[in-house]
């Protein structure tokens, strides 16, 4: 039980933070921020949230393993640099058995809505393929796709272009599974 | 909603009147052209006032639309106003231009007065409308002629619209719409709806409502809040409901919604992770799609009535964007599957693609004319994004536009006008909505307070 409790607060940290897709955790399933822990492991937790230097934490997931991977203009391949932040989150995932994940791709904005909604999608699902590749169960990984709808940088340039080509894993806190 | 009666009756006068289909109408407006043209010997002359939309460039038509007549006190604000809206839609067009009033020299006192063809002669007006209004507690009334000046004709017969007070704008695009139809023997545009996105909120967090608006961004309403993001919304046939993509569950899926009521569901697409690039048949029993599964994405479609899909692609590769021909029995399409997007046509039946773009860069959106010859698309090349069209088979490509970011066009009803999305560059970037005709004059803003995108533009309202 203080395992969960730790694991929500955690989330719940996370969950505060990402501002992108208030409907990510609720789509994972049994793993909804409110579901898993409550008011009550807020509370008694709070003091331990955010640490990124615990290996367990999600935000050691985000922060020192990374939680994205970059991708070349049209291109969904795993670039060397993306398959080692993959590598870190796979062995993390069979570590943390108790998290799922949604895998978020995007696309930069030089391109037509609902093509960069499909090459987003591509992309998600190549860091899945490649996850599973390494272990991790793909009942675990879901995928979606925002295409151009959430840039994280905002200027019109290849400097910005370039983060927005990424593939985002977002934990979610499955404790009914475990 | 709409009661439209004949002031007068005759042949060109039944011509006018509603009819059940786009292509029967066509049939019959030709019939009046040709009835008009083999009309004896005034006529004959100098032709009757006829503007023929093709390309290249085109001397617009004058014409002088003094303030319509109020048939009573309370009218004089309609008439005034239905007046203005009128030469507005007319100018809007680039085909006509206006006379201004101070240049005028008849004396205009009632709509049932002569016309003094000469005075009109003299100021340069090739075609005269004249409108009269009442007004009865909120129910207006307006009837109005066209003349051809120069042939000192009535062009058709005088025209009755009636509706409510509050619905003055539909009257107003009603009597352009005829005028438009009379001069240039084709349907006309002015009295129709998009259904579009509203945009607020910064780049990196856009905040995104369905809305709905008259053709000309007048009368704007919302149909969903902003708690989800919502995509390329597309009007059925009869423009009584939209298709459109909807992330309330954090996946892309298809939603229905009724524009009456705002009520709406989900569309039980075949299985996949993805569904979105829903678009309706023409006959509005079906839905195409894109349904994306294991990193592909294909076109299916679902039969609303039945539930049943079929698959109508099967490749490693992207293929999105459809959209059926008016007859129903092709869609055009873009996919990747020769490494960049391109355009392709199949039959709804199945089978192989042919590719139909070939021209330098990416090409994007296609969407099949109304009229059935042309396709409208969205191509990139050398880092700008423009509209353009083709005919069906791939030739005659024609760029509209060009610029940082234009992408999604949509048909005005009658195939003569593209309206599309373009977005502007840099962190304070934003989307709004633009028309251009076919020929790629007559590039406008369409004047909305927000920002704006993916517009659907629906059908002439009955």
């Amino acid at each position: 039980m203080k395992m969960m409790t730790k694991a929500t607060v955690l989330l719940l940290v996370l969950a505060t933070a990402a501002c992108t897709n208030p409907n990510r955790f609720g789509a994972g399933g049994a793993g909804g921020p409110g579901g898993a822990g409550g008011a009550d492991g807020f509370g008694a937790g709070a003091g331990m949230a955010g640490s990124a230097s615990d290996p367990r934490s999600p935000q050691f997931f985000s922060q020192t393993i990374g939680d994205r991977v970059l991708f070349v203009i049209d291109q969904s391949t795993i670039t060397p640099e993306g398959r080692t932040i993959l590598d870190g989150q796979a062995q993390w995932l069979l570590t943390n058995a108790d998290y799922r994940a949604v895998i978020e791709g995007h696309a930069d904005e030089q391109g037509t809505r609902e093509y960069n909604l499909a090459l987003g999608f591509r992309r998600a699902n190549a860091v899945r393929e490649y996850l599973v590749s390494r272990g991790v169960p793909s009942s675990r990984l879901e995928v979606t796709s925002y295409g151009k709808e959430r840039p994280i940088e905002i200027c019109s340039n290849e400097s910005c272009y370039s983060q927005n080509r990424r593939a985002v894993t977002v934990l979610s806190f499955s404790a009914m599974t475990s | 909603m709409y009661k439209r009666c004949n002031a007068q009756m005759n042949e060109a006068d039944r011509v006018l009147r509603p009819v059940a289909n786009e292509a029967e109408k066509m049939k019959r407006l030709l019939t009046l052209l040709i009835t008009l043209m083999l009309a004896g010997p005034a006529l004959a002359q100098g032709g009757p006032l006829r503007l023929t939309i093709t390309d290249g460039v085109i001397e617009p038509i004058t014409f002088a639309i003094p303030n319509f007549e109020a048939e009573n006190p309370q009218a004089a604000q309609l008439a005034s106003d239905l007046s203005r809206l009128v030469a507005q839609d007319l100018s809007g067009t680039g085909l006509f231009r206006e006379v201004p009033s101070n240049a005028f020299i008849a004396q205009v006192s009632s709509f049932a007065q002569p016309v003094a063809f000469a005075d009109w002669r003299a100021v340069n007006a090739q075609a005269l409308v004249m409108g009269a209004v009442s007004v009865n507690g909120d129910q207006v009334s307006v009837k109005f002629r066209l003349f051809d000046i120069f042939s000192g004709q009535e062009l058709g017969s005088g025209l009755q619209f009636a509706g409510t007070t509050a619905g003055w704008r539909r009257m107003g695009h009603k009597v352009a719409d005829a005028v438009y139809s009379r001069i240039t023997g084709e349907g006309g545009y002015f009295d129709s709806r998009v259904v579009f996105v509203a945009e607020s909120g910064p780049k990196d967090n856009r905040l995104k409502r369905l809305a709905i608006m008259d053709y000309d961004g007048a009368n704007v309403q919302f149909l969903t809040d902003s708690s989800s993001i919502v995509l390329a919304p597309r009007f059925s046939p009869r423009g009584d409901q939209v298709l459109y993509t909807s992330f309330e569950s954090g996946f892309p899926r298809i939603n229905l919604l009724d524009v009456a009521s705002v009520g709406r569901r989900q569309i039980a697409t075949a299985p996949g992770e993805m569904a979105f690039s829903p678009r309706f048949s023409r006959d509005g029993r079906q839905v195409i799609y894109s349904l994306s599964n294991g990193g592909t994405t294909d076109i299916y479609s679902t039969d609303l009535a039945s539930g049943q899909h079929l698959r109508l692609t099967a490749t490693p590769s992207i293929d999105t964007a459809p959209s059926l021909s008016p007859d129903g029995t092709h869609i055009v399409f873009e996919s990747d599957r020769s490494g960049s997007q391109q355009l392709y046509i199949m039959s709804t039946s199945g089978g192989e693609a042919r590719r139909i773009s070939f021209g330098e860069g990416r090409y994007s959106t296609p969407v099949w004319s109304p009229r059935g010859d042309l396709v409208a698309f969205t191509k990139m090349n050398a880092g700008r994004f423009h509209i353009g069209v083709m005919r069906t088979d791939g030739s005659e490509e024609r760029l509209l536009t060009s610029s940082f970011l234009d992408e999604a066009p949509t048909w005005s009803p009658n195939g003569r006008v593209v309206m599309f999305t373009r977005e502007t560059q840099g962190a304070d970037g934003a989307s709004s909505l633009y028309s251009v005709d076919i020929s790629g004059r007559n590039l406008r803003a369409v004047p909305i307070q927000s920002a704006a995108s993916d517009a659907s533009w629906g059908p002439l309202q009955p």
